[in-house]
């Protein structure tokens, strides 16, 4: 193989449909784009010659030729669409519902969903977007993306930038909008270029032959779009490195101060109050009156600190430097961090406080205790010589399966006790069950039981503390992605080739998109003139 | 007259333009004779200026409900739906402008009015916000979304004008019978806003109670209950008893009420559909066909495809760009794979495979038309499916 002389006299790379200055068809290449079998030239790259297309022997050769298809290319992406779609049929397992009987996910699908929740969990489709497989197949639209950009960017652009007005008539008479004129005159032929150039056509002449042509830079529009998706994919990549992407959660108590996990002890926050209200204006009393309580609004009093350290091992010393809040929505920076409100726990209880009573007459009473929930401590002595040891703490909670009390959280949210309670000068401790609405003597013989006298409560704050270093570079791609969108969608690349040739005008045109809108400049610039509205040659309304 | 009623006012008007839009299209097509240019004419812009009064109308429902709330209607089903309705009229309005096809606005109205009319089944009443959706971003997000869908909308009724003008209806085939299931979903929302209309002017209600996890709670029915909810017991008396339980299968919120609104909705829209082909006597995408005879396939199909190339951008951005921004401030996240996200990046997917199915030869036409009804469905499925069923943060009603 070597490279083409066209009869024309320019010569072409190996592989050239059609002539890159004329436009006429290389014999023994038209299979390529398909061109030998219908009436219509294809006009996609306008013929240009593709590495794809014209090697295709070496082991890289075919891994080109592969990504570079368009086919390859809409199945990797419907495949992707599949895929996405397994995702969704059950819920992943981050949204697996909080009042689900059970939340570990070897359970929760199986429970909830069957034998076909057993499958979808055993085949990993309950982390499916995380999933190896899943990323492999973005990865292989990100590599099909750049191939097929490269294949194809570089020969079109050398094509269009050396096309030549005049064209062989094979090309014109195989565009889709086609007409042969006699009889027309040289005036009219300007008049015609004068309209074209009206309406922002740029016109190259030569030899009396024309082309006008706009629109051009649209061309470039899906190689931008796709800039813009590589860049995108290189962000994702970028995330999840530490240097880029940092997140972590706190739960903050009310009054308490935090330090924020994964700073090495740099900074804390306080919890100064969370507030949370809701919805009440008359106007939406009916939509209320039927939803129920709609809150309105969740929101933090913070401050945080930064922890000097003036002494290694020495206690740390917070300094304030910030004092704010933060709501949902509004989310609050510091440093190189942002606070986001992210959940919230009402009503926790902080700490109770005991009384010792006789059990057949609760007015007698031998004084009491106060048990700081977060921080119980394992024995409580009274003045009076009683002594009460936690033999068991649930902060939350609950009767698991088999009926036996457990705990469902690390939370004090509805606290219960087996307290040891050692009367004055006695070593058999007597066994109690205490919690909220429950008083439980587990033997029936014992004389005293611990009545809650008091509590404490408390609202609990969730606090997500992150950075995340690649957002500029997605906002970036997600900018170049829309340039190229709207670049390639919404202007065109329409031209229009006038050839005199035997004494006949022939007129072609072609764009790549909005035939409507051409056919109509068409018929604008050729108004009164001899020259015959061109003709549309697609198959679609003949094969039907 | 508070401004909730002026609003309402408002939306009845501008679908009773829209009604007698359609008539007036209807009209101009029957006019074939020259001689009856002019009056073609007259027609055309009555009808025109119908749809864009109509239009103008629903910017007011839209203006004051807003104003009334205090946020913009685009916050629930109703909201939303009713915008995407107004969406795909605004880009009916600019498409018509352009192409000036009559056609189009005897197709794209009624869909458009099947639309409004399903949103006005949902609760009307204002909503308050829930803090996540109290940011300038959801308005952003939500109408750029809509009007993308909106667009979109109209590749589906070009792409179905298409289909139903060049199927072969002299026999029977596969695409015919596609054809018409695809009509016959369209009479399931009618049928849906047909039954769902009845009992409401009648009032009616049956409320069952059932447990879910430790809770026992209440749901009340508007529809004659054919499916109970899943382990419910009636507590209404005098009315109509169950006939069995919804499965258990069934997720979600009221997943009960939702299956019984579907057995109604299919019953309904099913006699209609019935009584519609005994009246025509064939099936009815045979009998639309023979008002395409005039229009060239050609033209259906490109506009079919521009419409793609012109919502397919603005999709993007309301649907992916501006809802990571929105999910960034609010959630610290831009994304998170919520049901809703990810059907909203499988929309994305398909038409982007629609698109570079259409640079290759053999993807135009027919197959090109059912991608563009297929990707409404993927639309349409999104919207109700997944937010009606799927649990989610999106989930609106
Ligand atoms: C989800 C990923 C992708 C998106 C969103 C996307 C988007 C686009 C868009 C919007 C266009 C313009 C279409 C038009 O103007 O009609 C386009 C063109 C194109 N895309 Fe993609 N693309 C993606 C992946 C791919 C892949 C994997 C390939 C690889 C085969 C590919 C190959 C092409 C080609 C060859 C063109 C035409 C270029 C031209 O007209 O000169 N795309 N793409």
């Amino acid at each position: 193989m070597k490279e083409i002389k066209c009869e024309c006299g320019h010569v072409n790379p190996i592989g050239t449909v059609l002539c890159e200055s004329c436009g006429k068809p290389i014999e023994g290449n038209q299979h390529i784009d398909g061109n030998d079998k219908k009436r219509l030239l294809n006009m996609r790259y306008d013929g240009t010659a593709r590495r794809s297309q014209t090697f295709n022997k070496t082991f890289i050769d075919k891994v080109w030729a592969f990504f570079s298809s368009v086919k390859v290319g809409v199945w990797l992406i419907v495949l992707a669409l599949i895929a996405s779609i397994l995702g969704t049929i059950f819920p992943q397992e981050q949204y697996i519902p909080i009042n689900a009987p059970n939340r570990d996910p070897a359970v929760f699908y199986e429970a909830q969903y069957g034998i076909f929740g057993l499958i979808y969990y055993q085949l990993g489709f309950h982390n499916l977007y995380s999933s190896v497989w899943y990323m492999i197949l973005i990865a292989l639209i990100g590599v099909s993306l750049v191939i097929c950009s490269l294949d194809r960017f570089l020969p079109l652009y050398k094509a269009l930038k050396i096309q030549k007005p005049k064209k062989h008539k094979t090309f014109l008479s195989r565009q889709r909008l086609y007409s042969e004129s006699e009889n027309v005159t040289d005036e009219e032929l300007k008049l015609v270029k004068e309209r074209l150039a009206k309406m922002r056509y740029d016109i190259t002449e030569e030899n009396g032959n024309l082309l006008a042509e706009k629109g051009r830079f649209s061309r470039w529009g899906p190689y931008v779009n796709h800039i813009g998706l590589i860049i995108i994919l290189i962000a994702a990549i970028l995330r999840m490195t530490p240097i880029f992407y940092f997140e972590e959660y706190v739960w903050v108590r009310e009054g308490e101060t935090t330090v924020i996990p994964g700073t090495d002890g740099e900074y804390y926050i306080e919890n100064i109050d969370f507030i949370f209200d809701v919805h009440d204006d008359e106007k939406f009393a009916e939509a209320l009156e039927k939803e129920g309580m709609v809150p309105s609004n969740y929101q933090t009093d913070l401050i945080v600190y930064r922890a000097d350290t003036p002494l290694p091992g020495a206690e740390p010393e917070l300094k304030p430097i910030l004092e704010d809040s933060v709501q949902m929505n509004k989310p609050l920076e510091f440093d190189k961090f942002t606070i986001y409100q992210s959940g919230y726990q009402l009503n926790e209880f902080s700490s109770m406080t005991f009384a010792i009573q006789e059990k057949d007459n609760e007015e007698n009473d031998f004084g009491s205790f106060t048990i700081d929930l977060t921080n119980p401590e394992s024995e409580y002595e009274l003045d009076n010589g009683f002594r009460v040891v936690i033999d068991q703490y649930y902060p939350d909670y609950y009767l698991d399966e088999n009926g036996v009390p457990a705990s469902e959280t690390n939370y004090p949210r509805n606290p219960a006790f087996v307290f040891l309670v050692y009367p004055p000068d006695e070593n058999a401790p007597e066994i109690s069950f205490v919690g909220i609405g429950r008083n439980v003597d587990a033997t029936g013989e014992n004389n005293y039981k611990l009545g809650i006298q008091d509590f404490d409560m408390r609202d609990v704050s969730g606090l997500s503390v992150k950075y995340d270093r690649s957002l500029p570079f997605f906002g970036i791609g997600a900018a170049i992605f829309m340039i190229g969108v709207i670049q390639g969608m919404y202007w065109q690349h329409r031209r229009i080739w006038i050839n005199p040739n035997n004494g006949k005008v022939l007129l072609a045109a072609h764009t790549n998109k909005n035939w409507f809108g051409i056919k109509k400049e068409i018929e604008i610039a050729i108004k009164d003139t001899n020259i015959t509205m061109v003709e549309d040659q697609q198959e679609l309304d003949k094969s039907s | 007259m508070d401004l909730l009623s002026v609003s309402s006012t408002a939306l009845y008007t501008a679908f009773f333009g829209y009604l007698l839009a359609t008539f007036f299209f209807g009209a101009t097509i029957r006019d074939k004779r020259t001689d009856q240019h002019r009056k073609k004419r007259t027609m055309e812009r009555i009808a025109f200026s119908l749809t864009v009064a109509g239009f103008l109308a629903q910017l007011v429902y839209f203006i004051t409900r807003w104003i009334a709330s205090g946020h913009a209607p685009v916050s629930n089903m109703f909201e939303f739906v009713t915008f995407l309705g107004m969406a795909l009229v605004l880009a009916f309005i600019i498409l018509y402008a352009y192409y000036r096809l009559n056609f189009l606005g005897l197709f794209a109205l009624p869909i458009a009015m099947i639309i409004i009319a399903y949103a006005s089944m949902f609760p009307t009443e204002i909503a308050p916000l829930v803090p996540s959706l109290q940011s300038h971003w959801l308005y952003i997000h939500v109408t750029t979304v809509a009007l993308g869908q909106g667009i979109l909308g109209i590749s589906f009724v070009v792409g179905l004008m298409y289909l139903i003008k060049v199927t072969d209806q002299s026999r029977r085939t596969k695409q015919n019978f596609w054809l018409e299931f695809v009509i016959y979903i369209l009479f399931l929302v009618i049928g849906f806003v047909a039954i769902t209309t009845t009992f409401n002017a009648m009032d009616y209600e049956a409320t069952f109670e059932y447990s879910q996890g430790n809770n026992t709670v209440t749901t009340e029915y508007h529809l004659p209950p054919i499916a109970a909810p899943n382990g419910g017991t009636l507590i209404t008396e005098g009315v109509m008893e169950p006939w069995f339980e919804t499965p258990a299968w069934f997720q979600g919120e009221d997943a009960g009420r939702k299956f019984n609104t579907l057995i109604w909705s299919i019953i309904a829209g099913s006699i209609i559909y019935l009584a519609a082909r005994l009246i025509f006597r064939k099936r009815i995408g045979a009998t639309i066909q023979p008002l395409l005879r005039n229009i060239k396939a050609d033209l259906l199909d490109e506009i079919e495809y521009r419409s793609v190339t012109i919502g397919f951008p603005v999709f993007t951005l309301g649907g992916l760009i501006f809802a990571a921004i929105w999910a960034e401030i609010a959630w610290g996240r831009f994304w998170g794979w919520d049901p809703k996200e990810v059907w909203a990046l499988i929309t994305w997917f398909f038409y982007a495979a629609y698109l570079h199915l259409r640079l290759s030869r053999g993807w135009h036409g027919e197959k090109s038309a059912w991608l563009a009804v297929i990707g409404f469905g993927i639309i349409m499925f999104n919207l109700i499916v997944v937010n009606l069923v799927m649990a989610g943060l999106h989930s609106y009603a």
